[in-house]
């Protein structure tokens, strides 16, 4: 084929004049909604199922009409597990698609990468991950569970079950780093010893040297914070060297990327980990939601877990606020969220706490069976005490700090 | 002891299994100078050959031992036909050519079995009791598998008629053509075999690591280390490389933590190449294979 030069004025006359009217669909009246998450590389194996329940929230809220008789659109940004574009695209979301709301970031250096880009954008920000607590910021709501809400319940689940003598291996940054103070903190608080403390690189796959270590040490069971997908060999190693069965593990991470999923059932029986959500949850809301996921995605569906719920949730309570306001302008908005807004999910009732703007909820603790974790005892309405012994919003609303960014003792915990 | 037995069990399986990720590369790298960045990736490619196998219902010790070998092979020779034989001699365009490679492997594998991988294939072999230790058989196995993989190689390379015109092709192409060798077909069946046995070890892998399509990013800084440090010959290097390095990953590793274990191990790949430019057998072990 070959371009005359008619062809081609005619070619480029028609794009001229469909051109107005792809501008008059960007300026349309929806709500834009932005979700920053990492879709690829080594952090998908939390932000696939958060994108799938970000997208089923959108649906749910379009179906019922929308919002302020708008219709609400999802901007999906995939970080690609690189911290840079967080940034680029959290200044995309805020400054180009005007996103009302940013719902964003998995690890707590993704978190810290875009929240002052945002606050100074002054677009509401929503992380919906669990973590290690400690964000202070009027702008920024902090949906998932924190240490004093899980650590601080498995922990002594745990030590009842199993012994006084606690190891903990924890994937070496923030997230690892100052759980594991967390972990000591509870385990002193509840009579325990911690024998040792161990922090891996996120691409240590060779274990061995440390399980001869647990082996010396001798503790009543191991607690871990490893992350991502290189650990989850430490897991198949462990059992591979017959260690699960003699000294058992609690975790705070293991179950959250579906890890259960990737090691077989013998490598895991009997792994206690507590979050703010499992499949079993009994309730209606749960077994509505799981329903329609089936429906939607088939039965291959990734399995839920609190990050992907979380990210429905916050979606959700977002959604609350602004009919509550009225508006989809951040100052009501978040005085709406603030004014101690509830949403009834799947995972139970969710509330925001304005001391902190991070939720009371309810905490279960799961075991780990043939893959699948039974809910062994369930907590209701607990509070973020962490975060609430050094940040207060009521009183002094103007802070965008992450206090335990030095760790608990520059946080003033000991 | 029963602690120095369990420790130097480790300390071994740590060499070996350092020794085992680099050989393929050794090969590819040491003979034909050809940089493949991809390494990683065709480590990636046996630990899916075997994952897919396995959930197919394949015995496992099949799919480990001789599928993914075969499979990692045929790729590799598959890649060298449409992809290296243009470049040879030009080792920044392989460089750049291989990591495209690299990102289009994962790419392709995450579009094909997803992000993460339910790989449900638990190490075969039972548990070894050292005492009060305990360590996995299958561990045991991968250091013996690796021993009998290095005395394949060298007696591929140094006893059949096979090896003795690779090595004369790589020393001096030109002189092996005038004596009527086809080059192109020795460098093929070069380059397949190091990625055959690059696939062998991923495949032997899997099963303790588990498969993700990014898992070769995690391999591939350590195997480049081992054979640049280990130097020109490829059995004697690769071996001499993986003992001082794994050996002092693994010493600083049981006494402070994987952390330093790691720095340990870099600190003195730079101190060996500083003293040693041309790797250890550029000074030692020379006459070695």
């Amino acid at each position: 084929m070959t371009l005359s030069r008619r062809d081609f004025v005619m070619g480029t006359s028609a794009l001229a004049l469909t051109a107005p009217a792809t501008i008059a669909r960007a300026q349309s009246d929806n709500i834009n909604f932005a979700s920053i998450l990492d879709l690829s590389g080594g952090l998908d194996i939390y932000g696939a199922p958060m994108a799938e329940t970000t997208r089923l929230a959108i649906e749910d809220i379009n179906a019922a009409g929308g919002l302020l008789g708008r219709e609400v659109e999802l901007k999906m940004y995939d970080a690609q597990s690189t911290i840079q574009f967080y940034t680029q695209f959290a200044t995309q979301a805020a400054a180009g698609d005007k996103a009302a709301t940013v719902h964003a970031g998995i690890t707590s250096a993704s978190r810290e990468a875009i929240r002052p880009t945002l606050a100074r954008f002054k677009t509401l920000y929503f992380y919906n991950t669990q973590y290690e607590g400690g964000v202070c910021d009027y702008n920024n709501f902090c949906t998932g569970s924190t240490p004093a809400q899980t650590v601080a319940k498995v922990v002594p689940y745990a030590m009842n079950k199993w012994g006084k003598k606690v190891y903990i291996v924890a994937a070496d940054y923030n997230y690892g780093q100052i759980t594991a103070q967390w972990m000591q903190k509870f385990v002193a608080d509840n009579g325990g010893e911690t024998l040792d403390v161990e922090f891996f690189p996120l691409d240590v796959t060779n274990f061995g040297p440390t399980i001869n270590k647990i082996q010396t040490a001798k503790p009543d069971m191991v607690i871990s914070a490893l992350v991502g997908g290189a650990h989850v060999s430490f897991y198949r190693q462990y059992a591979a060297a017959g260690m699960l069965k003699e000294i058992p593990i609690a975790s705070t991470t293991f179950g959250v990327g579906n890890e259960q999923k990737l090691i077989s059932a013998e490598e895991g029986n009997g792994i206690i980990a507590s979050y703010g959500y499992f499949e079993g949850v009994d309730n209606s809301a749960n077994k509505n939601f799981l329903a329609r996921l089936e429906a939607k995605l088939g039965a291959d569906r990734p399995v839920m877990n609190e990050l992907a719920i979380r990210s429905y949730e916050g979606a959700m309570l977002w959604a609350e606020a602004v009919k509550a306001a009225g508006t989809i302008d951040r100052e009501p908005v978040i005085e709406a969220l603030r004014s101690g807004l509830s949403y009834d999910g799947p995972s139970g009732k969710v509330t925001i706490d304005s001391q902190t703007n991070h939720c009371s909820m309810n905490v279960y603790i799961g075991e780990l069976a043939n893959q699948e974790w039974n809910i062994v005892e369930s907590f209701d309405n607990q509070p973020p005490a962490d975060t609430q012994l050094v940040c207060d919003l009521n009183a002094n609303p103007n802070q965008s700090t992450f206090l335990f960014e030095n760790g608990l003792e520059a946080a003033g915990i000991k | 002891m029963d602690l120095v037995v369990a420790v130097l069990f480790q300390l071994v399986y740590g060499i070996a299994s350092l020794a085992l990720i680099s050989l393929g590369l050794a090969i590819i790298f040491g003979m034909m100078r050809v940089i493949n960045l991809a390494h990683g990736e065709f480590l990636m490619l046996g630990g899916y050959t075997v994952v897919v196998a396995t959930n197919a219902g394949v015995n496992i010790w099949i799919a480990m031992l001789i599928l993914a070998p075969a499979v990692v092979g045929l790729i590799g020779v598959i890649v060298e036909r449409l992809l290296i034989r243009w470049l040879y001699g030009r080792m920044v365009d392989t460089l750049l050519a291989t990591w495209g490679l690299s990102l289009l492997l994962i790419g392709l594998v995450t579009s094909i079995f997803g992000a993460s991988t339910s790989t449900t294939i638990s190490p075969p072999l039972g548990i070894i009791r050292i005492g009060d230790y305990s360590a996995s058989g299958y561990e045991l196995f991968l250091t013996g598998v690796t021993v009998v993989l290095f005395i394949g190689v060298w007696a591929t390379l140094k006893l059949t008629k096979l090896g003795l015109v690779a090595r004369g092709t790589m020393q001096n192409p030109e002189m092996s053509a005038a004596l009527g060798v086809s080059n192109a077909r020795i460098y093929m069946i070069t380059f397949g075999l190091g990625a055959a046995v690059t696939g062998l070890a991923g495949g032997l892998l899997a099963p303790l690591t588990g498969v993700l399509p990014t898992i070769g990013a995690t391999y591939i800084a350590k195997a480049f280390i081992t054979v640049i440090s280990g130097g020109a010959s490829i059995l004697a290097g690769t071996a001499a490389g993986s003992i001082l390095l794994g050996g002092i990953n693994g010493i600083f590793a049981f006494i402070t933590g994987p952390t330093i274990g790691e720095v340990a191990l870099l600190v003195s790949a730079i101190i060996l190449l500083r003293l040693l430019p041309r790797g250890i057998t550029g000074r030692f072990f020379r006459k070695f294979l």
